[in-house]
């Protein structure tokens, strides 16, 4: 069964550098702006107002 | 900078919409029929209307026609609004949808007709897998060009996920779709036997993950904070979660093979990544409810909010559960059993249903320019939907826990207290509420097909929606100092290939070794390949979808070895294209049909297949009279054995061409068992081939033992 050992290893290894990735992100600065993406999908940009429902366009006021 | 003006398609969103709507109605009335027809087997209508060959049509319409259309309708709403872009092409999203149509028509004619390659959820046979394919590949298409066109740098999390659904999916597809065909409807597995349970339930699993969950949660993330006009809890924790989710889930397969012949490591890796999933799991159900923290007083009057809520308690509830029947324990007392029905369909009522009807209650008004025609019917809709849930579920898990006892429970002396069929016609009320459950499930659905009709009459489809952006300046270029994930949101298709590396990961892991290391199937010298005939049984059993309800896998547990006989190994079933494990015990086990003392006569299994009541009085088994009528079709028994021996199955050079002769001869003996018994039927027929597969089962072990 020795399968099972390496497939711990990799395993391991894998998530290991995941998780290495993942805390290098953050103290890298990946994440300062992890706000404005959220907000900016709420807008949308409809011009035509005869084409767009009323209950949008106020939201998007 | 330029603004753009542009139009966002709504017509294709429009018709996967309808396609959602009555689709979903089909799969599920199919639903309801199938559950009462576990209530009233009088129900099974001629062979076409059997419920082994209706409840694939009932998965396969729920996954594929319901769910599958929703995730189009949803994605091609948001990514045009998220990309600031029309779809790519107007001709591929219209071949697209009709492409998609086409394919679920051609699954709801073959599988009645008992077309069927035997694996669940990959039921469909080899020329409507290549379309799927084909039609994939043009949702891709679609899809990324779309993204590479966008008008918006950042890639929200929505899109991220509808990427890894595609990738995923479309890996997953190909694996599981291996088969060689040996006519032009029909196909034997490359895998067999653990090989083959792998694949299919690596597959079957992450068809959960990929197309009933990453796809929803990408919907999720853009419908619920739309409802409720809020941005979602925290950016950060879906950036996270996503990554974690897809990396994990692909792990997960093996916990549907807990105690059964696939090596322990790969039981116990499935175990492992199956109980860490809830994590990322959770991470999403939070950031999904707590997007509605200081909102939840919209929750109250806004019926669109509700559904969502219970969509994501749902898949909260579900995402708990699934680790924890993970665990080996657990899954002892579990599997074969309704808990595993209640479970999926916490998932599929609860999760998939109730999301699907909040985006439709908000996003059809919306494209037709109107607003809805009834709250107060959409309001009755969410109660008939969470009382359908819950009056299904509950009875399925006391159904699932109080069967799995009864096949526990042994007498004083030491023997087991209730034959199988005690424990089977002791669950009747439990289907008669379940059906109850669906059918409510089924009338909200119902009822909101009739609001939404009267919505769309007050409304005009607004085709083409017209909206402007900034053009995105060409700069898909790292900036020093920048950091790569920052740099690879603005870059799909280099987003695509890491996300497939990183699912590609944890399948190879698991598939290649199973593949590659003889030691994991130790051979058994006294297992042989089927007869002819058997071949031809084993093909008619899965044609009738006998897997559905009749598992081939014995566990190590002494309730199961007093019962079936000794436990399955993987050595008995390096043959078998495709496996027949099963998932589920409607039926008892066959893995040791023709051996020990669960052998019976041939008379015994020609009444039994004809009148299954007639020898088990209370059964709910369909009757299979017409294989008495229906001749064996032997004009494809020499492609099937050479299809046979490309997959490696040895049978002798040149045995092809007296195969039928070889076939004739076992048919004759059976026959003229069969009159011994004052059953007089010609050989011929498809019932000989049946009993001869059956009388085969189990039996090669036993010749080892004489041996010895």
């Amino acid at each position: 069964m020795s399968a099972l050992f390496i497939l711990i290893g990799i395993s391991i290894l894998v998530a290991g550098s995941f998780l290495a990735a993942f805390l290098w992100s953050v103290g890298n600065g990946q994440f300062d702006d992890d706000y404005t993406p959220s907000v900016r999908m709420l807008f949308e940009n409809n011009t035509d107002k005869k084409t767009v429902s009323k209950k949008i366009t106020k939201i998007t006021k | 900078m330029q603004v753009e003006k542009f139009y966002y398609d709504n017509r294709t969103v429009k018709n996967f919409a309808y396609a959602t709507m009555i689709w979903g109605a089909v799969g599920m009335l199919a639903g309801v029929w199938v559950a009462l027809q576990l209530v009233f087997p009088s129900l099974n209508i001629t062979q076409y209307g059997s419920f082994g060959r209706l409840r694939p049509l009932h998965t396969n319409a729920v996954i594929f026609a319901f769910v599958g259309n929703g995730i189009f309708m949803g994605v091609y709403y948001s990514l045009q609004r998220l990309c600031k872009a029309r779809m790519f092409s107007d001709a591929l999203s219209k071949i697209h949808f009709w492409g998609w149509q086409l394919i679920i028509v051609a699954a709801a004619v073959t599988l009645p007709l008992g077309l069927s390659q035997g694996a669940e959820y990959a039921e469909l046979i080899w020329p409507i897998d290549l379309a799927i394919t084909v039609i994939w590949v043009i949702f891709g298409w679609n899809m990324f060009g779309t993204i590479l066109k966008r008008r918006e740098k950042h890639l929200y999390v929505a899109i991220w996920f509808y990427i890894a659904t595609f990738v995923t999916v479309a890996v997953l597809h190909l694996v599981r779709s291996g088969e060689l065909p040996y006519s032009w409807l029909k196909s034997y597995s490359f895998y067999a036997g653990v090989q083959d349970a792998l694949v299919q339930w690596w597959y079957g699993h992450n068809a959960v993950a990929f197309f009933l969950t990453t796809p929803y949660l990408g919907l999720m993330y853009y419908f619920m904070p739309k409802a409720a006009n809020r941005p979602v809890y925290s950016y950060r924790l879906s950036i996270i979660h996503f990554w974690a989710l897809i990396f994990l889930y692909i792990w997960a397969g093996p916990h549907h093979l807990l105690y059964t012949a696939l090596p322990n490591w790969a039981q116990s890796l499935g175990v492992v990544f199956s109980f860490m999933l809830i994590f990322p799991s959770w991470g999403g159900m939070i950031n999904g409810l707590l997007t509605l923290r200081g909102a939840w007083d919209k929750v109250r009057d806004d019926v669109i909010l509700k559904f969502m809520v219970v969509a994501v308690t749902a898949y909260g509830m579900a995402t708990f559960e699934g680790p924890m029947l993970s665990l080996k324990n657990v899954s002892a007392v579990s599997h074969y059993t309704d808990w595993i029905v209640a479970h999926v369909h916490v998932g599929a009522l609860g999760w998939n249903g109730m999301l699907t009807f909040g985006i439709l209650y908000w996003m059809i008004p919306r494209i037709f320019g109107t607003t809805l025609y009834s709250k107060k019917l959409a309001n009755n809709h969410f109660w008939l939907g969470t009382l359908g849930i819950v009056f299904y579920a509950v009875p399925m898990y006391w159904a699932g826990f109080t069967q799995s006892s009864m096949w526990k429970q042994f007498t004083e002396a030491g023997q087991l207290k209730y034959s199988f069929l005690e424990t089977v016609t002791y669950l009747k009320p439990f289907y008669a509420m379940r059906a109850l459950g669906g059918t409510l499930f089924l009338v909200g659905a119902l009822l909101m097909i009739y609001n939404l009709f009267k919505t769309v009459n007050t409304g005009k489809l607004i085709a083409d929606e017209a909206a402007e952006a900034a053009a995105l300046e060409k700069d898909g270029a790292r900036h020093s100092g920048e950091h790569w994930h920052r740099w690879i949101e603005r870059k799909p298709v280099q987003l695509m290939i890491l996300s497939l590396v990183v699912i590609l990961i944890g399948g190879a892991i698991e598939l290649i070794p199973t593949f590659m290391i003889k030691s994991n199937v130790p051979t058994i010298s006294s297992v042989k390949p089927y007869t002819p005939l058997e071949l031809q049984g084993r093909d008619i059993y899965v044609r009738e979808g006998c897997y559905v309800c009749h598992s081939q896998m014995i566990r190590p547990f002494r309730s199961e070895t007093e019962r079936y006989g000794e436990y399955s190994k993987a050595g008995e079933f390096v043959y078998d294209h495709p496996f027949q494990w099963g998932s589920k015990r409607t039926g008892p086990d066959l893995a040791r049909e023709g051996t020990g003392n669960l052998k019976k006569s041939d008379g015994w299994q020609f009444r039994h297949l004809r009148e299954p009541s007639s020898m088990s009085e209370g059964s709910i088994m369909p009757p299979y009279a017409f294989m008495l009528e229906q001749t064996l079709d032997t004009t494809q028994t020499a492609a099937k054995i050479r299809a046979m021996q490309t997959l490696g199955v040895p049978y002798e050079k040149g045995y092809d061409l007296v195969a039928n002769s070889e076939l004739m001869k076992q048919a004759q003996s059976i026959s003229d068992n069969l009159k011994s018994d004052s059953i007089r039927v010609a050989p011929n027929k498809e019932v000989i081939a049946v009993i001869a597969y059956l009388q085969r089962l189990g039996t090669d072990i036993d010749k080892n033992k004489t041996e010895k």
